[in-house]
């Protein structure tokens, strides 16, 4: 029992030396990269697109991020790199799209569902209590009387 | 009361209305932010001899550029037609050699024949990017002015070209 739990700690120690010697920086700078990763994280990769810039390994991805590098050496600011990239690829690349005519359908649809369904479940609920209230009402015809005074004769029994 | 019981049919028209476009539509096709604005600049070598080539030696007319490279299967699928419009000589036809060995380039060149009256050489793709180039080929209609007019991202077919690009092409020639 012992000997199999320093084995299986063994293994993920491996596996995380193994993972670290992976993951080394690209670049010598540390500061750049970390700016890099949070620029990267919110632009679309365009050749596999459910992937961030960030985290995509697509050839056009690693072009893409030694660009951004370069602009970040040249002093350039992350709104000025966001506007390079939007400039050349389209809003497309944000998964943030920004808040103009073209995407209100998009920002503040959803909000106009949920406006429509308020309406709807208020109309629905005032609709049925005036149909309770239209049915506790009316005064039960004698047929009516007749069939309940049975009813009630019968669970009496 | 029957009208009550068309509303979930009406909602549910109009999803799978949505749905049936969004499956013809192809997620790889991003409109071009490019469209309207100036062809950005670059000086870059030429595939054959020791020449440059800038956009600007085009101004004046109406050109075609074109990116590709030999590594590039869409692109073997869209060169006959790049090749047969050469032959018409409508408009010069700029080849850009997206990140390819010169060596392939021109190999390839000679294997499917050659509809470029150059091709410049964009060994490391940064030129690819100021043109937002994503996935190759693409190509560009650039005006007298050297304003691009047109992207097509994908092969261009010949429907494309019948149906958009010449007419383009012969309204921007006027």
């Amino acid at each position: 029992m012992m000997r199999r739990f320093v084995m299986a700690l063994a293994f993920a120690l491996a596996c995380g030396v193994a993972s670290a010697n992976e993951a080394k920086p690209l670049a010598e700078d540390p500061v750049v990269e970390q700016r890099l990763i949070r620029i990267s994280e919110d632009i679309r990769c365009l050749v596999c697109q459910n992937e961030s810039l960030a985290g995509s390994r697509a050839d056009l991805a690693n072009d893409l991020r030694r660009e951004i590098r370069k602009l970040i050496h040249e002093g350039k600011t992350d709104a000025e790199i966001t506007d390079f990239l939007v400039s050349r690829y389209g809003d497309f690349v944000l998964y943030r799209p920004p808040v103009k005519p073209l995407t209100w359908v998009l920002w503040f649809g959803p909000f106009l569902l949920l406006l429509g369904g308020v309406v709807f479940l208020i109309r629905f609920l005032r609709q049925r209590q005036q149909a309770h209230a239209a049915v506790a009402e009316t005064p039960l015809s004698d047929e009516e009387r007749r069939r309940a005074k049975a009813l009630l004769d019968a669970t009496e029994n | 009361m029957k009208k009550r019981f068309l509303w979930p049919l009406g909602l549910f028209l109009v999803l799978v209305g949505f749905l049936a476009v969004g499956l013809k539509r192809d997620p790889s096709m991003v409109p071009s932010p490019l469209v309207g604005k100036p062809a950005p600049a670059f000086e870059l070598p030429r595939l054959e001899g020791d020449q440059r080539f800038a956009p600007k030696d085009m101004l004046g007319q109406v050109w075609m550029f074109n990116v590709w490279a030999s590594w590039c299967v869409a692109c073997r699928e869209e060169h006959p037609v790049l090749v047969a419009l050469a032959r018409e000589k409508l408009l010069p036809i700029v080849g850009l050699n997206y990140k390819d060995q010169p060596a392939d380039a021109a190999l390839w060149l000679q294997r499917h024949g050659n509809p470029y009256g150059l091709s410049a050489v964009d060994a490391d793709g940064r030129v690819g990017i100021d043109y937002g180039v994503y996935g190759v080929p693409e190509t560009y209609i650039v005006d007298k002015a050297g304003v691009i007019r047109f992207k097509q991202i994908g092969p261009v077919t010949r429907e494309v070209l019948d149906k958009t690009i010449r007419p383009l092409v012969q309204e921007l020639q006027r």
